[in-house]
């Protein structure tokens, strides 16, 4: 009962359940994508799978910035950060992320200078305090924090800050969404569109995947309605044989996307022919670096970075979980060796990773479906 | 990382436009408006914060909204422990 007081509108919740399950047909199977690993989270946590017919199956998608991250990259910077007169300045959702020889975590415990940061502004305070260091800045996100990012690098390069410079990471979402459809055991009938990735980029990028693809994709809100209103709106689409983009998060998301956002993106990276994606392989034009111009602020190009290739422990299956080929808990380390207290995985670390969420709430899947249909 | 938080212009820097005071569950806290140039908003405008920046204007009623899927989500600490992070200096002041 608990969640389904919480919610804005219990009503209009039982009423979108009832919607989906009046436009679902009972003689198909509908594979819908949830892009975003903040929808992961939240379909978890909302107990929404269980609201939901049994024929809609909602597939994890590689949006979780932290997860699809390979762990040569965390060990290359970790490499540079080895040197004593270096900071390495990290957002607290990277600080538990497995690297070889363990976490930025672990490193600082053995003597690393590692501190976390909440802005990447704040990354360049650090180095102003310590100007007698260099403060190295573990950039990562999709084009939600891409843009920080951007900006973070004008403004060191206008301060004339020498001791700062970012090691990019920074990723965006069409190729990923590209490689999952060119994917070949991949079957999927629809998206649901990341929200905050979208409120820089607008909702164009996505009509490719409308028109060449022929999938429909609809911008969704983190809410449990807006979810479910999102599936309501595929389902609508699929039922007539259309695919069109489809914005539901209005409220937030401007068709044509943030457009200080993207010229600050435009005048600070440009894309990398191709980058390495954990489970999806190296895909083309898939993530950011940074601009010559900004040579001095880009650490990779001021310090040797070996270029680290690790594989994933042999039984640890994130490439299969991350590319919705396999449910978290078909992973055989899943609950036993991995766990959100000892992750092997990062999808076990960060709360938007499918295998944390799934761990997480797991247990309480069965709230909602009880609170639905005593108020049905 | 990729949460939105929402918060309430109270007011902007006078020596820095792109610099305002907001306020996020009850903390101030400086927040960059750098990306929001093409549409600025004013004292008593709310915003939608990612990791130190606006990043969206938004409805007051939005805007609790999203503090409430945030408290439903079981991230409202998290994004507190976020918002308390921005302006490392007002903290290395205290620590000193
Ligand atoms: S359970 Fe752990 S090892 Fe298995 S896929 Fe999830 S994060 Fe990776």
């Amino acid at each position: 009962m608990k969640y389904v007081d919480e919610f804005r509108d219990p009503e209009l919740i039982t009423r979108a359940a009832e919607e989906i399950r009046r436009l679902a047909d009972p003689n198909r199977h509908y594979r819908l994508m949830e892009v975003c690993g903040g929808h992961t989270h939240a379909i978890y946590r909302f107990g929404l799978k269980d609201v939901l017919p049994p024929n809609i199956e909602l597939i994890h998608g590689p949006g979780c910035p932290v997860c699809v991250l390979p762990m040569g990259r965390i060990d290359d910077a970790l490499s540079v950060a080895a040197d004593s007169d270096v900071i390495f300045a990290a957002f607290g959702d990277m600080m538990r992320v497995p690297g070889t020889n363990g976490s930025p975590l672990e490193h600082k415990a053995r003597g690393m200078d590692v501190r976390i940061v909440y802005s990447p502004t704040d990354a360049i305070k650090l180095a102003k305090m310590n100007p007698q260091k260099h403060v190295m800045f573990f950039a990562i996100g999709f084009e939600t924090t891409a843009p920080s990012t951007a900006l973070t690098l004008q403004r060191a390069k206008a301060e004339g800050i020498h001791n700062f410079s970012i090691f990019c990471n920074h990723v965006t979402i069409i190729p990923a969404i590209r490689a999952i459809l060119d994917s070949p055991d991949m079957r999927l009938d629809g998206f649901i569109g990341p929200g905050h990735v979208s409120t820089v980029i607008g909702c164009r990028p996505y009509e490719w995947i409308a028109k060449n693809e022929r999938k429909p994709i609809v911008v969704c809100g983190f809410e449990p309605l807006d979810l479910l209103q999102s599936i309501v709106m595929l389902l609508t689409q699929l039922q007539k044989g259309e695919a069109k983009v489809e914005n539901q998060y209005r409220r937030v998301v401007p068709w044509e996307g943030n457009r200080a956002a993207l010229k600050a993106m435009a005048e600070t990276f440009q894309l990398r022919p191709y980058f390495e994606w954990r489970g999806l392989g190296f895909i083309s034009q898939s993530a950011l670096r940074i601009r010559e111009e900004y040579a001095e602020w880009d650490s990779e190009q001021r310090f040797h970075v070996p270029g680290i290739r690790v594989t994933d422990p042999k039984a640890a299956q994130c490439g299969e979980v991350l590319k919705g080929v396999l449910k978290p808990a078909q992973c055989k380390l899943f609950g036993k060796e991995c766990t959100p207290e000892n992750p092997v995985g990062a999808l076990m670390v960060s709360s938007e990773g499918s295998c944390a969420a799934y761990y997480n709430y797991e247990h309480r899947k069965a709230n909602l479906l009880t609170s639905i249909s005593a108020s049905a | 990382m990729c949460l939105a938080i929402p918060g309430k212009i109270i007011e902007i820097a006078p020596d820095n436009p792109n610099s305002a005071l907001v306020d996020v569950v009850g903390m101030r806290r400086r927040v960059d408006l750098g990306l929001l140039e093409d549409d600025k908003p004013v004292p008593g405008d709310w915003v939608l914060i990612h990791v130190g920046f606006a990043m969206s204007k938004i409805s007051e009623v939005d805007a609790l909204d999203q503090m409430r899927t945030l408290e439903m989500l079981g991230e409202c600490e998290a994004a507190v422990q976020e918002v308390r992070g921005y302006g490392l200096e007002e903290i290395e002041d205290k620590a000193s």
